[in-house]
C-alpha cells in the first residue's frame, strides 16, 4: 500500500514532468519557426547580392567602351577658370536655407546638419565656396593621414554611407558631434545609391574645415566621377542644381582625388577603404601623387593582364581625362578572363576563387610607371577572404581578394596591430576576420530596404580596442517583429527577382524547352531550379526560393509555359510593347543611362544627333550588333521627335529598344506575349 | 525487377536531397568554401524541414564536426549525415494540435491564455530553455499589449499560417 504523502509526491513529479516536457516542445517548434525565417532573411540577402554584383559585371563587359569614350571625352569648349567665379553667383533674398561664411565656424557646420534634417538645400554659391575651401585644404595634406590618440581621445571610424543622410544624423546623435575631443574618421563611400550624398558631402567637408586635425576624410572607390556616372550622384547633382550642376561636379571630381588614401591611428592601426594586395607597400603610396588617380573605375577593369596603359591618370589638374600620353591606347579587348567560364557560371560562389591565375604571377607584366596606380586600386577595392593567397578579385574587376597571411605580412612589415576597411555591406554592420586582424565597418543601415541590416561603427580609445556600436537608423523597424521585417524586405528582393527572371524570359523558355524532349509542357521542379541557374547564372539557392517563385507546384511538375506568362502579367505595365524588347530595355537601362551620361559631356541632360550618331556607332561595335551608317542616321532623326536636334534620356533608350527588336526579330514568335512576328529583318522605327 | 526499380527510386530520391542539402548548405556558405559556421548548423537543418530538440541537435554536430573541432562544419561531412535524416524522416516537426496541447499543458485552469510573466517562467525555466534574445523575440510577437498575455490558440494560428 502506497502511503499518501508518496502518492502526492508521484503525481506532482509527473505534473512537473509534464509541464517540463510540453516546454521543451514548444521551445523546439519555436527554434525551428525562426530557423526558418533566418533562413529566409539570408536567402533575401543573398538575392540582393548577387544582383547587385551582376549589375557590376554587366558593367564591367562594357568597361573598355566607357574607356573608349573618356579617351575622347572632350572638355565642355567653354572652359571654366580654375578659380571659379562663383563669387558672381548671387544668393536670392528669398533663400531661406542655410548660409557660409568663410572660415567656417563650429556652429557653420552644426547648422549645416540641422537644415539638412529639415530638408532644406544648400544654394550652389555656398556649395561651390565650400568646395573650393574644402580643396584648398585638401591639397595641402599628405596621401597617409597620420592621428594620435594623444590629443583626441577617442577615434570613431565610419564605413560606407552611401548618401544615406539618416544614418549620419544618427552617429552625430549618438556618438555625438565632432569635437577636438572627439576625433572621426569616414572611410570613404559617402555617395551614390543614397538620395542624399550632396548633404553628406557639405556635412563631412564643412567639419573637416572646421576641425581639420579631428575629422578626416578617406577616399572610397566611389569617391569617383566615373563611377557617379553610373550609381547616382551625377543624377543627384544635376537634379537638385540645374544650372550650376556642371560646375560642382567638375570641382567634386577634383576634390575627390585630393581625398586622403589611408589613415594611421598611433602608427597601429591602418585605415583604408577596400583592402591591401600582397606587395603593400606604404612608402610608395604615401610618395605617389594621388591627385593623378582621376579614376580607377577604368583601370581596375584594365588590369588584366594588359600592360601598358594608365587610363584614368592626368598629367594635370584640368587636363581632360583622357590625360594618357601619346602612344598608350586603351587596348580593347572586350571580357575578363574567368578560368571557369562566364564570370556568374553555375556555381557562381565558387567562381570568385578560381578566376584568375594569382595575382603573383602578374608581376612581370607591369611596368613601374604604372604600377602605383594599382596600389591605389587596390586599396579602394579590395575584399578580404578566408583561403590564404592573393587573387584577382574578378566580381568587383578590380583590386584583390587577400587572404589572413596578406593580412599578416602587412600588419608584420609595418609593425600594425589590425587593419580597419568597409566597402562591403554586413548584416550586422560590422564584421571581424583573419583572426580579428580585420575589421569591416559599414555605416549605411538598411542598405537594400527597411529591416535589411544595422549599420556601425567603431570607437578607438589610446589602448586601441575596438567598440563596435551598431544600430539601425529608422523608427519604424524597432516596432516591426522579425516576422514583419523579413516580409518586407522579401518582398523587395523577389521583386527585383521577378524582373530579373522576366527580362530573360525568352532564354528561360529556350532552357525549358530542353528539359522537354517529349514537348509534355512540363518540366520537373528541379528541371526548373537547373535551367533557371543556367540563364540567370546568379548562383542563388534555387531549390530553396522555390516556394516563392513558383504557385503550387502539383506533383513536382511545373508548366513552364503558363509560369512564364504568369511572369509576363506581373511585368507588363504598359500595353502594346513586345516583351522581349521591354526585357531588353530592362536588362540595359542601367547601362544605358551611364552612356548617355557620357555622352552628355555638358550635363544639360541632352545629347546632340551627331554625339548620338557617334556613340551609338561606337556602342553597336562593340556589342556586335551589325547596323549600317544609314540606318543609324535614320534612327537619330526618327528618335528626335520635334526635330530640334537634340534628343533627351527617354528618347535615347526608346532607341536601344528598337534597334534590339530589329536585331532579335526572327527569335520572338515562341515568347508568350509575342503579338506581331514580323521576320523582315531590320525593321523601321515606328513613328509615334 | 521490382528491386531494380525500387532502387532506381532511392537513388532519385537520394539525388533530389542531396541537391536540396546542398542548397540549403549553400545559402549560409558565406565564403563559397563549402563550409558554414557551426552556430548556423541548426538552421539549416531546420530549414530542410527537421525539427530536433537542442539535445539531438548537439549530437548531430557532433557527428558532423571535426575530429578536433574549427568551428567550421565542411559540406563533405555534413552531406551523408542529412541525408541519412532525411531518409530516415528523423526529426519530424511538430504538428499544430500536438502544439496547442502542451501550451494547454502549461495553463491547466484552461483560461485560453498564459501571463507573459507565466510564459517567461516556463520558457526560460523549463525545457531547453531560452536565451534572453530568443525570450524577447518571442514576447515581441506573441505577447498582447493590451492584456500582457499570449491567447496561444491565436498565436498558432498566426505563427503556422506564416509558416508556408
Amino acid at each position: 500500500v502506497q502511503s499518501p504523502i508518496s502518492i502526492y509526491y508521484h503525481l506532482t513529479f509527473h505534473a512537473e514532468f509534464a509541464s517540463f516536457k510540453a516546454a521543451a516542445l514548444i521551445q523546439r517548434w519555436y527554434r525551428r519557426y525562426m530557423a526558418r525565417l533566418e533562413t529566409r532573411r539570408c536567402c533575401t540577402w543573398r538575392i540582393f547580392q548577387s544582383i547587385e554584383y551582376a549589375g557590376q559585371q554587366d558593367h564591367v563587359k562594357l568597361h573598355d567602351f566607357f574607356s573608349y569614350l573618356v579617351d575622347h571625352f572632350t572638355p565642355n569648349s567653354n572652359h571654366e577658370s580654375e578659380y571659379d567665379d562663383y563669387e558672381s553667383i548671387e544668393v536670392p533674398d528669398n533663400y531661406t536655407g542655410p548660409r557660409l561664411s568663410f572660415p567656417l565656424l563650429p556652429n557653420h557646420a552644426t547648422a549645416l546638419v540641422e537644415a539638412f534634417r529639415l530638408k532644406q538645400q544648400l544654394h550652389a554659391r555656398y556649395v561651390l565656396n565650400l568646395l573650393h575651401e574644402t580643396r584648398k585644404h585638401l591639397v595641402q595634406l599628405p596621401n597617409i593621414n597620420r592621428v594620435s590618440t594623444c590629443y583626441s581621445e577617442e577615434i570613431t571610424v565610419c564605413g560606407d554611407l552611401h548618401g544615406q543622410l539618416d544614418d549620419l544624423i544618427f552617429i552625430f546623435h549618438k556618438n555625438g558631434l565632432p569635437s577636438p575631443e572627439r576625433a572621426y574618421v569616414f572611410n570613404g563611400d559617402f555617395v551614390d545609391r543614397g538620395k542624399e550624398s550632396v548633404e553628406i558631402l557639405m556635412i563631412l567637408f564643412a567639419f573637416m574645415l572646421v576641425y581639420p586635425k579631428e575629422f578626416r576624410l578617406n577616399r572610397g572607390n566611389h569617391e569617383d566621377h566615373m563611377v557617379n556616372l553610373r550609381y547616382g550622384l551625377t543624377k543627384e547633382v544635376m537634379h537638385k542644381y540645374k544650372t550650376h550642376g556642371k560646375k560642382i561636379l567638375k570641382i567634386l571630381q577634383d576634390v575627390f582625388c585630393w581625398l586622403h588614401l589611408a589613415t594611421l591611428v598611433d602608427e597601429k592601426v591602418l585605415i583604408l577603404h577596400g583592402g591591401v594586395s600582397d606587395m603593400p607597400d606604404l612608402e610608395l603610396l604615401a610618395k605617389l601623387d594621388r591627385h593623378k588617380v582621376l579614376t580607377t573605375e577604368v583601370v581596375s577593369c584594365e588590369r588584366e593582364g594588359r600592360a601598358g596603359s594608365c587610363p584614368g591618370a592626368g598629367s594635370a589638374p584640368w587636363a581632360p581625362p583622357p590625360g594618357l600620353p601619346r602612344g598608350h591606347r586603351a587596348s580593347r579587348s572586350s571580357s575578363i578572363p574567368c578560368s571557369c567560364g562566364p564570370p556568374w557560371g553555375p556555381g557562381a560562389g565558387r567562381c570568385r576563387q578560381q578566376a584568375g591565375p594569382p595575382r603573383a604571377g602578374r608581376r612581370g607584366f607591369r611596368k613601374e610607371t604604372i604600377s602605383w596606380s594599382f596600389q591605389v586600386v587596390d586599396i579602394l577595392w579590395s575584399d578580404p577572404m578566408a583561403q590564404e593567397g592573393c587573387k584577382a578579385n574578378t566580381v568587383r574587376g578590380g583590386g584583390c581578394y587577400f587572404g589572413p597571411s596578406v593580412t599578416e605580412q602587412l600588419l608584420q612589415k609595418y609593425n600594425l596591430q589590425f587593419l580597419i576597411r568597409s566597402h562591403e555591406r554586413k548584416p550586422e554592420g560590422y564584421e571581424f576576420c583573419h583572426r580579428r586582424k580585420v575589421l569591416t565597418i559599414f555605416s549605411a543601415s538598411n542598405y537594400y530596404e527597411v529591416g535589411s541590416n544595422r549599420g556601425a561603427y567603431v570607437k578607438l580609445g589610446p589602448a586601441l580596442t575596438p567598440y563596435i556600436v551598431q544600430y539601425q537608423a529608422n523608427k519604424e523597424t524597432h516596432r516591426l517583429t522579425m516576422r514583419q521585417r523579413i516580409s518586407r524586405v522579401e518582398e523587395s528582393a523577389l521583386r527585383s527577382l521577378w524582373e530579373k527572371l522576366f527580362a530573360s524570359s525568352l532564354d528561360l523558355l529556350g532552357e525549358f524547352k530542353k528539359h522537354d524532349a517529349d514537348k509534355t509542357g512540363l518540366i520537373t521542379l528541379s528541371a526548373w531550379a537547373e535551367a533557371v541557374e543556367s540563364v540567370l547564372h546568379l548562383g542563388l539557392p534555387w531549390r530553396m526560393l522555390k516556394p516563392q517563385l513558383v504557385n503550387s507546384s502539383t506533383d513536382n511538375t511545373l508548366e513552364y509555359k503558363s509560369w512564364l506568362e504568369d511572369l509576363a502579367k506581373e511585368q507588363l505595365s504598359r500595353e502594346n510593347i513586345q516583351s522581349s524588347l521591354l526585357e531588353t530595355l530592362y536588362r540595359n537601362r542601367p547601362n544605358l543611362e551611364a552612356i548617355f551620361r557620357i555622352t552628355d559631356s555638358d550635363h544639360s541632360g541632352f545629347i546632340s544627333l551627331d554625339e548620338f550618331r557617334q556613340t551609338w556607332k561606337l556602342f553597336s561595335s562593340h556589342m556586335n550588333i551589325d547596323i549600317t551608317d544609314d540606318c543609324i542616321c535614320d534612327l537619330a532623326r526618327s528618335i528626335d521627335l520635334n526635330r530640334d536636334g537634340h534628343i533627351d534620356i527617354n528618347e535615347f533608350l526608346e532607341a536601344f529598344r528598337i534597334v534590339e527588336q530589329s536585331s532579335t526579330e526572327g527569335d520572338t514568335s515562341d515568347c508568350p506575349q509575342a503579338t506581331n512576328t514580323d521576320n523582315s529583318g531590320c525593321s523601321k522605327p515606328s513613328k509615334r | 525487377m521490382a528491386d531494380d526499380k525500387e532502387r532506381e527510386g532511392t537513388e532519385l530520391v537520394i539525388a533530389e536531397f542531396h541537391k536540396k542539402i546542398k542548397d540549403a548548405f549553400e545559402v549560409f556558405d558565406h565564403e563559397a568554401n563549402n563550409t558554414v559556421d557551426v552556430r548556423e548548423i541548426g538552421t539549416i537543418i531546420r530549414s530542410l524541414g527537421c525539427c530536433p530538440s537542442e539535445g539531438e541537435l548537439h549530437d548531430l554536430i557532433v557527428e558532423v564536426e571535426e575530429e578536433e573541432p574549427t568551428g567550421y562544419i565542411r559540406f563533405e561531412k555534413f552531406l551523408p549525415v542529412m541525408t541519412k535524416v532525411l531518409l530516415e524522416k528523423r526529426y519530424r516537426p511538430i504538428p499544430e494540435d500536438i502544439l496547442l496541447r502542451a501550451f494547454e499543458v502549461l495553463d491547466p485552469s484552461k483560461r485560453g491564455f498564459l501571463t507573459k510573466e507565466e510564459l517567461i517562467k516556463y520558457m526560460t525555466e523549463e525545457g531547453e530553455p531560452f536565451s534572453q534574445e530568443e525570450m524577447e523575440e518571442m514576447l515581441s510577437a506573441a505577447i498582447d499589449p493590451e492584456s500582457n498575455s499570449i491567447r496561444y490558440k491565436d498565436y498558432i494560428a498566426m505563427m503556422v499560417v506564416d509558416d508556408g
